[in-house]
């Protein structure tokens, strides 16, 4: 990219007005990105001064208490600040019901994602196949809670609303990133590489095997990661599906709390002791989510690819 | 592609597989291209169930009546109400359907031109030594779940900006819906708070259209004896203006979609505001937040996935506009062949931050 251009021709100089308006220009470049960091900033802000204070042990060893400080008489006054307890079940249930989904969605991901580049490539088919790959990352994901509601919720397979069926609703959610991530990565794996394996006589599932995965190893992980951590904070797909329990259950067939479902849970109660809790939650759910994160990008600076 | 047998007249080579061992091959062909027509059969089972679960409310009142209706009485549709399935009344969802395309669209006028000055900067402008870190941060936004922007724009947002609403709803209050007195949660500040979760990705795919311009083309304005702004308006901007508007397109899609945090900035109410400072609802928030008490009332429940339907195609729409645009500009996403040329500046970059809507 040309930065600076020096040349033995004499260009007219550029008139103040054009020099004033280019640094006017660029200036309101440089405010707009600042502009888009303030958010980001004010976040971060927030959940740290709010939700620092309310972290502690208890927080992490008890579950959600309701019965305690309900019912709340509308128009009484305020009853006694009560103790409504942890979080203890929603981070054990986000941790169950995302690591399902992970185990669903990322091998039917990266499936999809072989077959795409590995045997179907650009036939027809194959191209069906991206075409609503890509449709399906548009779907919002309250459609996706509601698919699963009238497949497996209202038909009672296994119960009412459990911790599996909010877990399948993710792995929807989720698929669709895998497969795209995954992808890409797969198809960065040199053709020549292939070539040599099969010329040596190795079967297309050796190659697969033994090749193209390896090599492609720390992309997939990386692609698998942000698929998780963007499952790991959705709301909307278990609002109808996990049945929203608020006693430790490490069962997935059984309803759950999720620490997304429990903020949202927390912010319709109209005291301040709830809010304070899902300043909590949201803060452990966005370090958890981060720390997914930055993983994900250490991974992909290792990768041998691209 | 498979290592065929080297003798031509028929027979069988030395270095033919037997049909034993070729059997993992047809098994992981076939397991795999099975896996992949789930995806359709999934995507069609959706459609499928949507259609036949919302058409009791559909056939109820009638789709255009369903769409256009300005009158969603949660008395009359809710347990005990007037309007159950055997009775006759009509309902419609237009207050949301007309919420969720005004907070979408007030979300694009505020966001997209962030985002594309944000993209400018940080191809054109920014330091070298900046650009990586200031990108990772931009992107981060899309990181923090719907449910935080929610809690943070409820508790946080909506109070403190009572008072800038206020001023504006005064200041221009001759611009149309723009009068009156502001509630704290509002179309406004729902379109707000869109704004900022569609920044990362309208950024992200401009910021990768950018870098396929062609650096002949910007050497030639400045050669010419263009500023940098110059360059970047006549040189830059023309030729990445599909993909920005792609990139624009597929941040729609996302605004239309997202359902918790607006369920809780624009207010909860169903009859229709009269001012975008006013309280209202959205198709998804509607679902979200009045599907507990629906449950039991079938004419109720299926007109909420009515409206889970209508909102499904309104994506689909807009996400099928975006990818055309998007294609156009040279970014034909991670295809064979294509994706280490021209748009393949930023792929997985790309894929991570594509699906965003809750």
């Amino acid at each position: 990219m040309a930065t600076e251009v020096r040349s033995e021709i004499t260009l007219a100089p550029v008139s103040a007005g054009r020099r004033r308006k280019d640094r006017l220009m660029r200036g309101l470049l440089g405010a707009a990105t600042l502009l888009a960091l303030v958010p980001l900033a004010l976040i971060l802000y927030y959940l740290l001064k709010q939700g620092l204070g309310t972290i502690s042990g208890n927080l992490f060893s008890t579950d959600p208490n309701l019965s305690q400080c309900f019912p709340h008489v509308p128009g009484a006054p305020p009853p006694p600040p009560c103790d409504i307890g942890g979080i203890r079940s929603a981070v054990l249930g986000t941790l169950e019901i995302v690591g399902l989904a992970s185990l669903v969605a990322i091998p039917a991901g990266i499936g999809v994602a072989l077959y795409l580049t590995e045997y179907g490539k650009a036939s027809p088919f194959a191209n069906l196949v991206r075409y609503f790959v890509d449709v399906m990352t548009g779907v919002p994901s309250i459609v996706f809670g509601l698919f699963i509601y009238i497949v497996l919720v209202v038909s009672h397979v296994g119960g009412d609303a459990v911790g599996w069926k909010g877990a399948l609703s993710l792995a929807l959610l989720m698929l669709p990133i895998v497969v795209r991530s995954a992808e890409v990565v797969l198809s960065l794996v040199p053709a020549s590489l292939r070539e040599a394996a099969l010329a040596l006589g190795a079967p297309r599932w050796r190659v697969i095997a033994r090749v193209v995965l390896p090599t492609a190893r720390s992309g997939l992980i990386t692609g698998s990661l942000l698929a998780i951590a963007r499952g790991a904070g959705e709301t909307a797909p278990l609002l109808f599906t996990i049945g929203a329990a608020h006693v430790l259950t490490g069962n997935l067939g059984q309803p759950m709390n999720s620490l997304p479902s429990q903020i949202f849970a927390d912010l319709g109660q109209n005291t301040s002791n709830f809010y304070d809790r899902a300043w909590g939650a949201a803060l452990t759910l966005v370090a958890m989510i981060l720390i997914l994160n930055l993983v994900a990008r250490f991974a992909a600076r290792r990768s041998r690819l691209a | 592609m498979e290592v065929s047998a080297t003798t031509l007249g028929g027979g069988r080579s030395s270095l033919e597989r037997s049909p034993l061992s070729r059997l993992p091959d047809w098994f992981l062909q076939f397991g795999l291209a099975g896996l992949a027509a789930a995806v359709l059969i999934l995507l069609g089972a959706f459609f499928v169930v949507l259609i036949a679960q919302s058409s009791s409310a559909l056939s109820h009142v009638g789709v255009l009546s369903f769409l256009f209706h300005n009158n969603w009485d949660i008395s009359q549709l809710s347990q005990g109400g007037a309007c159950q399935v055997g009775s006759h009344c009509t309902f419609g969802a237009w207050p949301m359907l007309l919420g969720t395309l005004l907070t979408a669209g007030i979300a694009l006028v505020i966001g997209v031109p962030v985002a594309v000055g944000t993209a400018l900067f940080l191809t054109e402008l920014c330091p070298r030594r900046a650009r990586g870190p200031l990108s990772i941060l931009v992107d981060l936004l899309a990181a923090v779940p719907s449910v935080v922007y929610g809690l943070w724009g409820f508790l946080v947002l909506a109070p403190k900006l009572r008072g800038f609403q206020q001023f504006l709803a005064d200041k221009l209050s001759f611009l149309p819906f723009w009068e009156g007195t502001v509630a704290g949660p509002s179309y406004f500040l729902a379109g707000l708070i869109l704004a900022i979760m569609i920044l990362p990705i309208v950024s992200a795919i401009s910021r990768e259209v950018i870098a396929t311009v062609p650096a002949e083309h910007k050497e030639a304005a400045l050669g010419l004896g263009a500023t940098r702004w110059e360059m970047i308006r006549m040189a830059v901007i023309p030729y990445a203006r599909p993909g920005i508007a792609g990139g624009a397109m597929l941040g729609l899609g996302r605004a239309v979609g997202e359902t918790i945090a607006v369920a809780y900035v624009i207010g909860g109410s169903t009859t229709l505001g009269h001012s975008i400072f006013q309280q209202g609802q959205s198709l998804a928030g509607v679902i979200a937040l009045q599907f507990g008490e629906a449950e039991s009332t079938p004419l109720y429940k299926s007109s909420l996935l009515a409206s889970g339907l209508i909102l499904f195609v309104l994506t689909l729409v807009v996400n099928l506009i975006a990818r055309r645009y998007v294609v156009s500009a040279g970014r034909t996403g991670p295809r064979r062949g294509a994706g280490r040329t021209g748009g393949g500046a930023a792929l997985p970059g790309i894929s991570e931050l594509e699906p965003r809507a809750t």
